[in-house]
């Protein structure tokens, strides 16, 4: 008979990250674990961290934020960039950062508990030579530790907005999932568009970037929202927060809304079109955007949802994100029906 | 780790790679994990193998592995249960090729019950998924899920209480459906914006709409066509419309056997058609404003061939319903055109037909002028050796 495999993740993982883990020195990256096939069991084995508990990167670490983040039931996100000795990153435009074969991108997510800071998730993204991986690790209680969770985890938190939840670590899978690009796992976060000069500068300076792109149209601020115009922080939100799946290619391809910042056709964007597969998720409403009226409008109806298959986003999300919706309700309210193309557009209103 | 025994008798009869495993997976405590971790481990040419017994599941599943075979002890014996359902789309979410689904069951998933997006070469067979409450608004959109996918053979399938449609193919080519029942969900079966499906031996009861073939604008992909519907058992279509109001299906009138909008080239032939009480067979262009300068709003070349149809039209949901009725003698003729498109449709003389006389897309039912029809003779347009899943496919039937 074909051989019968009770499964037992315990036992591949440990076998990996004793492959994988060998000595390193702390605060020293481990380029064998980014490199090699395995999925090292332990988050310590990569050696990202001086101080992983701490959140301290290692050398050659370099933590960065974008100018809007993507919202997850409001964690706090330690995000961290790491490209081998000798190699660089190219910058490709406003675009994503080419990141070198061998490069990692870590990234904490992190909620307060008893006044302090408290470790749920590292997910990290490696650049291997047969593409990105994508693998999700646990922290312990203790917070000494995160261990892989490849078929992800729920843990019971409670937001900063005080609402108890079940928040989702994504299995491996799911990371794919908004990961996606042509069948091909990409990073998203790190666009030159969505970081600082002064970033870009120091990132270049430190020899890690190829040189420092111009980038004609940056997202704002985040917490600018209330006195940038109100397309470009909506716009800049809808990008960073849907398009890495409402966009030709990725996973809602077929929905044929298209969230990206660069996308200027107003029913692409959703404008007076209607939905395809929304299924019930569309409630009683009629259109995706009906300028002026986010009462009437799917998307920010699916935003405001916590229902599963009604809520959008469909994976990290237990909560309602007011802010997001807030600002995307008043760029709906400021489009004007007869000409939603000019004044939704970026820069406009 | 993966073992490496491997038993020389069976590998004769193992198609596929000759390393192939068996992952076991057992209901019970942990379900969650140690499923969604076998189909994130599977490696291609594995199969997964489900016992019987109720999974309780509180998040969606996914697979993303190519040629991995899922297989329960049965449709009616290997439950996955999403009752509890906390988060993501669907059910199961499949984006790999060459994946098999077969003999388990899906139920009371939040949203669609399995789908698979760009997954080519994929088998459903004796799957079922159910809404275990019946036709209501809250249930989930879609029950068998294949989109923007190639060579896609549906078999044997059962769907009930989908809020939009219990089989639905999506932006896809090279489509069977077959031996499936689909009832109680407001379309039983839908083939949208795709090319070369066949949609045979089915039986699809107690939907709002039978079997649909629709092409929509404002998708990555239209021009929706040659399909073939034969052989099929349409029967009592006659439940109210439960769609959320924004959905396209929201407009199929309860009773509809077997609708057609827009589309190029599609055969509706040697089904039985009884009791649908709006109509047999409705052939209309899309109704609703667009400014997709890519699609055709019109149906063309579709061909109503011999069909045995009975007892429909008889409570039409249509506006003026009872007076039509009367007009006609007490019930509807088989074929309803709205009246638009050049070529639209032929039809069988043995159907009788008639038509809406609208004059311009968009136009609504106040426009209509009913009146009886008469089409040009029954000329198929269907490409025949086109349509349908590709033959290697049925090897994993069985």
């Amino acid at each position: 008979m074909i051989r019968s495999v009770a499964l037992s993740l315990a036992g591949i993982a440990a076998l990996a990250g004793a492959l994988a883990a060998r000595a390193t020195p702390v605060g020293s990256v481990d380029q064998s674990a980014i490199l090699s096939d395995g999925m090292p069991r332990t988050l310590s084995a990569f050696g990202f961290f001086a101080d992983a508990p701490a959140q301290v990167p290692g050398k050659s670490v370099v933590p960065y934020r974008l100018n809007i983040p993507l919202w997850s039931d409001g964690a706090e996100k330690l995000r961290f960039v790491y490209v081998p000795p000798g190699k660089q990153a190219r910058a490709e435009g406003e675009g994503l950062l080419d990141l070198p074969v061998g490069s990692a991108l870590i990234k904490t997510f992190a909620f307060p508990r008893d006044g302090r800071r408290h470790l749920v998730e590292t997910r990290v993204l490696l650049h291997r030579e047969s593409g990105w991986v994508a693998l999700p690790y646990l922290w312990n209680e203790a917070q000494t530790e995160a261990t892989l969770a490849i078929a992800g985890a729920r843990v019971r938190l409670t937001t900063p907005q005080g609402e108890e939840i079940d928040y989702r670590v994504p299995n491996k899978n799911q990371c794919k999932e908004c990961h996606g690009l042509d069948g091909a796992v990409v990073p998203i976060g790190p666009k030159a568009r969505n970081l600082s000069r002064d970033w870009l500068d120091a990132f270049a300076g430190q020899g890690h970037l190829d040189r420092v792109p111009a980038v004609a149209a940056p997202l704002p601020l985040w917490e600018e929202r209330a006195s940038v115009a109100v397309a470009d922080a909506a716009r800049g939100y809808l990008d960073v927060n849907c398009a890495h799946c409402h966009r030709p290619g990725a996973t809602a391809s077929n929905s044929g809304l298209d969230l990206r910042w660069e996308q200027a056709d107003p029913r692409a964007l959703g404008v007076m079109k209607r939905p395809v597969a929304a299924g019930r998720g569309a409630g009683e409403l009629l259109f995706d955007i009906v300028p002026g009226h986010p009462e009437r409008s799917i998307l920010a109806h699916r935003m405001g949802s916590l229902e599963g298959g009604v809520a959008m986003p469909e994976l990290g999300k237990s909560t309602v994100d007011r802010d997001g919706l807030a600002v995307v309700e008043r760029w709906i309210r400021s489009l004007l029906p007869a000409s939603g193309a000019t004044e939704g557009g970026r820069g406009g209103g | 780790m993966r073992m490496t025994l491997i038993a020389p008798l069976a590998l004769a009869a193992v198609a596929s790679p000759a390393l192939a495993a068996t992952h076991d997976v057992a209901a019970g405590e942990g379900a969650q994990t140690r499923l969604q971790e076998a189909l994130i481990l599977a490696e291609p040419g594995d199969e997964i193998v489900l016992g019987a017994g109720r999974f309780a599941l509180d998040d969606g599943l996914s697979l993303d592995v190519d040629g991995v075979t899922v297989r329960g002890a049965g449709m009616d014996v290997t439950v996955l249960d999403f009752s509890g359902q906390k988060g993501a789309g669907e059910g199961l979410l499949v984006t790999s090729d060459k994946v098999t689904l077969r003999d388990f069951a899906i139920e009371n998933p939040k949203g669609d019950g399995i789908k698979s997006k760009g997954a080519d070469d994929i088998v459903y067979h004796r799957v079922r998924v159910t809404w275990t409450g019946g036709p209501l608004s809250t249930n989930g959109a879609y029950g068998i899920y294949p989109v923007e996918s190639t060579n896609v053979l549906i078999d044997g399938v059962q769907v009930s209480g989908a809020s939009d449609a219990g089989i639905y193919v999506g932006q896809s080519r090279k489509i069977t459906v077959r031996n499936s029942l689909a009832q109680a969900n407001v379309a039983g079966i839908e083939i949208e914006n795709s090319r070369d499906a066949l949609v045979t031996m089915n039986m699809v009861t107690r939907n709002t709409g039978g079997i649909l073939v629709f092409d929509l604008p404002d998708l990555p992909v239209m021009g929706g066509g040659n399909v073939l519907v034969q052989h099929n058992l349409v029967v009592d279509n006659d439940t109210a419309n439960f769609a959320p109001p924004g959905n396209i299906v929201a407009g199929v009138r309860r009773g509809t056997g077997v609708m057609v909008m827009a589309n190029d080239a599609v055969t509706v032939e040697n089904n039985m058609i009884t009791g649908n009480p709006t109509t047999a067979v409705m052939v209309v262009a899309y109704p609703r404003q667009y400014e997709d300068s890519r699609y055709n709003p019109y149906p063309r070349k579709v061909a109503i061939g011999h069909n045995m149809a009975s007892g429909n039209g008889t409570d039409p949901q249509i506006g003026g319903g009872e007076q039509l009725v009367a007009m006609f003698g007490g019930a509807l003729p088989a074929v309803m055109w709205d009246g638009l498109g050049e070529n639209a449709l032929t039809v069988d003389p043995a159907m009788s037909g008639w038509t809406l006389a609208l004059t311009k897309q968009g136009q609504g039912p106040d426009d209509a002028r009913p009146a009886p029809a008469k089409f040009a003779p029954f000329a198929d347009a269907v490409d025949r050796a086109a349509v349908g899943a590709s033959a290697e496919l049925d090897a994993r039937v069985g």
